[in-house]
């Protein structure tokens, strides 16, 4: 009786259910994902919320005046005492759609700006991250894979492009294209373009991926079953595609939040240094720039873009963690340099 | 023969009824202590012939003598002309092309060393020697400078400079009359240096120096301190006064909000950089007595490039004119007390200003307010409308703000526009190049010395502009032949009726206001903001606060 038991086939779950299941339990990796999504939804709806607020955020109102409990209040206030010198924006009202963080120095609505800037951070750490991946698995995959003269080429480009300090790659080439773009043929390239932090970003971070991949791609191409499909005559394109890059999905799963974490920081410094997001538009790090000229007045205008991002890169990171333990406990992605 | 004005109005000029203050009775109440100044940063080179700065500019005045010298007074009187190292006015001779001073006896360096003419040869050679960066500008006028121009370091100027060691006098040749050339001489790339003095920058190495004051102590990263002069004795109250404080200790480092705080709590005295706009509410109700706000001759405004399009076309910079509204900006800037609404090039109260703005609702003396309509209109007529315009501007807080209000205008208008700002270091330089194709930039020009030609002819003139140079300082490359003669026309009248010369000015100065070469966007007023122990602030229209005819004690 029990030996038929044992005999009956029983339903296993495959590795990726059991990878989700596994971070399903992470309460700490659950609760930053449900955080990262409330504020990409927050994000998203910045152009719904701009209409229901009747805002402009990317146009001066320095003369604008609202109601705030029933009273006409002007945007920007002038000092009365002493001499009168100065402007302040109005702080925060706390309502919902009336300027409920308060103005910047240009008057406008800062709650719309943070919805719009996390948009556009967003959007560029996202499309930054995605430019690392495919680039950093193309760089990893072919130099591990081929090695050789096309490894130590590779490598030594990746050498080369690790050993400057990440800030300062990415301010140079944001100072060198800030102004015209970038022309070469037909690929044409706006000063203004978002694309242009997204391919800087994405450039900078290439080695961070493509080194990892490689070491991972190294030892699978001297795995058995690679050995077997090189023996076998298989075309190494085929090799790639179907035996190598389905072995290091999950490591590429992990790397999207980290990331998307560290892109997320280096657009804010960009924004801040403005050689990122251009003004008018607005991301994390531009509101922040805006918001030093009022630490004193407005502190909040600061505050709050700098929390906003806090929070998201250590929503992202605890998830980043949280995944690589589900889908790859004994990985030993990092990232960092050493 | 020409009736020649120059010298009599040099006289006049040097005669003036400036009464001086009893300054010997203050000296004794207030003489000593130190004087304590805040800056972000040193002002680069410590040589008085290279800097070009107005931080180095104003900290050189207790230091360094040229022959002449601004008047070390407030108002008016600080852009007259006062002899120095000179005993006297210069004798005007040759048709206004010979300048002669007698060099003062009895004056010493702060070395020990003697001042004599070979001194003052050596001076004006080493201006060239050291390529000034007005050598080709303010003092090619002198007979030899061509040569000097060409090949720096065999600089004598032959017939340009003469010295008579006996008689103790210069003789200043130039190669035609120049109407502004005392001006030119008081500045600080003229004043007279040891004839030792090495050829070349001298960076951080103080240079021996005759006025009350020498720098004793200089460390870029750090602060400088400067001491009194012991050979110093005082030759005339009105050129180079004693001062008040024994030694000056300018520190450099400090963020504007932290040196803010060092004067309210009385740590500093002074601070050299603008007050932080999120503290100016606070300031000028609770420090009121410790504020002082002068007016400056100075142009914060909008080049837009006349050789690229949408702004090659005169309708298209009018439109912009037009829509800009001047009170919008003066608030960006800190509110009325800080700023004034101008259209026109020329600052108020210097010399060839008349009152006029074209580009207003009501055109008449003054601005009013913005006329979009008017601008839509001409922007229509234009056939610029929808194109593509980039704002560039330095990356400070106040000129991206100002950055991203003309980007709302011109899009309200009917352009395509968006804003650039980079770094203050390379702003101005970025702009002055053809090859950058900069349409339209912010920027501002502070006077050199109290002349409409120094408006208008730098800014707009033909010879200012040079197809892809970094230093093309007429950044719309703006090039009329006719206003170009008037201009050369006023210089020469200067020569002989300054007057009539300044109302030639003033016709100048509307003709290119309405080809509108650039938008005039407001005249800025300094605000110093000084510790409560600071006495007897004097704020000269040339070289701003006159630091040490303060007093700390």
């Amino acid at each position: 009786m029990s030996s038929q038991v044992a005999a009956m086939p029983r339903k296993t779950r495959g590795p990726w259910a059991v990878a989700f299941a596994k971070l399903a339990t992470d309460r700490a990796a659950m609760a930053s994902l449900a955080v990262f999504l409330i504020i990409v939804l927050a994000c998203f709806s910045a152009p719904l919320y701009a209409k229901w607020a009747g805002t402009d955020p990317f146009a001066s109102t320095l003369d604008a005046v609202i109601q705030v409990d029933g009273a006409d209040v002007p945007v920007m206030e002038q000092s009365t005492e002493g001499l009168g010198l100065g402007y302040t924006p109005i702080g925060p009202t706390w309502r919902l759609g009336n300027y409920f963080l308060g103005a910047d120095s240009q008057g406008r609505d800062v709650m719309a700006r943070l919805l719009f800037g996390g948009l556009n951070s967003l959007l560029i750490a996202g499309a930054a991250t995605i430019f690392t991946l495919i680039f950093g698995t193309l760089a990893g995959l072919i130099a591990g894979y081929f090695g050789g003269i096309t490894d130590t080429v590779l490598s030594r480009l990746l050498d080369v492009l690790w050993a400057f300090p990440i800030y300062l790659l990415a301010i140079s080439l944001s100072i060198v294209t800030i102004a015209q773009g970038i022309a070469i043929g037909p690929i044409e390239i706006q000063s203004g373009s978002l694309w242009l932090p997204i391919i800087i970003i994405g450039i900078v971070y290439i080695p961070y991926v493509a080194r990892p991949i490689r070491g991972q791609v190294l030892a699978l191409r001297h795995s058995e079953f690679v050995l077997a499909a090189i023996n076998l005559g298989v075309p190494g394109w085929r090799i790639l595609l179907r035996d190598i890059l389905p072995n290091i999905t999950t490591t590429l799963i992990v790397f999207v939040p980290l990331m998307m974490a560290l892109n997320m920081l280096t657009e804010s410094a960009l924004s801040f240094l403005s050689i990122g997001v251009q003004p008018p538009a607005a991301s994390w790090g531009t509101i922040i720039q805006d918001g030093q000229a009022l630490l004193y007045t407005r502190p909040l205008v600061a505050l709050v873009p700098g929390l906003a991002i806090a929070v998201s890169v250590m929503a992202l990171n605890v998830f980043g963690d949280g995944l690589r333990d589900a889908l790859d406990p004994r990985s030993k992605v990092r990232l960092g340099r050493d | 023969m020409k009736k020649l004005l120059l010298a009599a109005s040099a006289a006049s000029l040097l005669a003036g009824s400036w009464l001086a203050p009893a300054q010997a009775e203050y000296l004794k109440e207030h003489r000593g202590g130190t004087i304590r100044l805040l800056a972000r940063s040193a002002a680069g080179t410590l040589d008085p012939h290279i800097n070009y700065t107005d931080q180095g500019w104003q900290m050189y005045q207790p230091i360094y003598d040229g022959l002449v010298a601004f008047r070390k007074a407030e108002g008016v009187e600080g852009f007259s002309i006062v002899p120095d190292l000179a005993e006297a006015p210069p004798t005007v001779s040759n048709d206004g092309k010979t300048f002669t001073f007698k060099l003062r006896k009895g004056i010493k360096f702060s070395n020990g060393q003697d001042l004599g003419v070979k001194d003052v040869v050596a001076s004006f050679q080493r201006i060239f020697k050291v390529s000034g960066p007005t050598s080709g500008t303010f003092y090619a006028g002198i007979v030899g400078a061509d040569k000097c121009l060409a090949d720096t370091k065999s600089c004598t100027l032959e017939g340009g400079v003469v010295a008579d060691e006996a008689a103790g006098t210069i003789t200043l040749n130039l190669t035609k009359p120049d109407a502004e050339i005392l001006y030119k001489l008081a500045l600080p790339h003229a004043v007279i240096l040891p004839a030792d003095t090495p050829t070349e920058d001298m960076g951080s190495k103080p240079i021996p120096s005759t006025g009350p004051y020498m720098i004793s102590a200089f460390d870029p990263n750090k602060g400088m301190t400067v001491s009194r002069n012991p050979n110093f004795k005082q030759w005339s109250e009105e050129a180079q006064p004693d001062g008040y404080p024994d030694v000056v200790q300018y520190d450099f480092g400090l963020s504007e909000e932290a040196a803010v705080t060092a004067i309210q709590n009385g740590e500093a005295d002074w601070m050299f950089d603008a007050l932080p706009s999120d503290r100016l509410g606070e300031l000028g109700s609770k420090s009121m007595d410790q504020l002082h706000i002068s007016p400056l001759s100075a142009w914060w405004y909008a080049p837009l490039n006349t050789r690229v399009a949408p702004f090659d076309n005169e309708k298209a910079r009018q439109a912009v004119a037009y829509a800009v509204d001047r009170n919008t900006l003066v608030k960006l800037f800190g509110g009325k007390v800080l700023a004034s609404p101008v259209c026109q090039v020329l600052p108020p109260d210097f010399p060839g200003h008349e009152d006029y703005c074209p580009f207003t609702k009501n055109p008449g003396a003054k601005w009013s307010a913005p006329d979009v309509d008017k601008a839509k209109q001409l922007v229509e007529e234009s056939g610029t409308k929808g194109q593509k315009v980039t704002i560039i501007v330095e990356d400070t807080a106040i000129s991206r703000s100002i950055g991203v209000y003309l980007q709302s205008v011109l899009t309200t208008i009917g352009y395509v526009a968006d804003v650039k700002p980079i770094s203050s270091n390379l702003q101005f330089t970025y702009i002055q190049n053809t090859n950058n194709k900069v349409q339209m930039s912010v920027t501002q020009w502070y006077k050199d010395y109290p002349a409409a030609s120094d408006f208008l002819n730098i800014l707009f003139s033909c010879a200012s502009f040079r197809e892809g140079s970094d230093a093309s300082i007429n950044i719309s490359g703006f090039c009329d032949k006719d206003i170009d003669a008037e201009m050369q026309k006023a210089l020469d009248l200067g020569v002989t009726d300054q007057k009539a010369a300044d109302k030639l000015w003033a016709a100048i100065d509307k003709q290119v206001t309405d080809k509108a070469p650039a938008v005039g966007l407001f005249t800025p007023k300094r605000l110093d903001f000084v510790s409560k122990r600071v006495g007897n602030f004097k704020f000269n229209p040339q070289f701003n606060w006159i630091i040490t005819q303060s007093w700390v004690q």
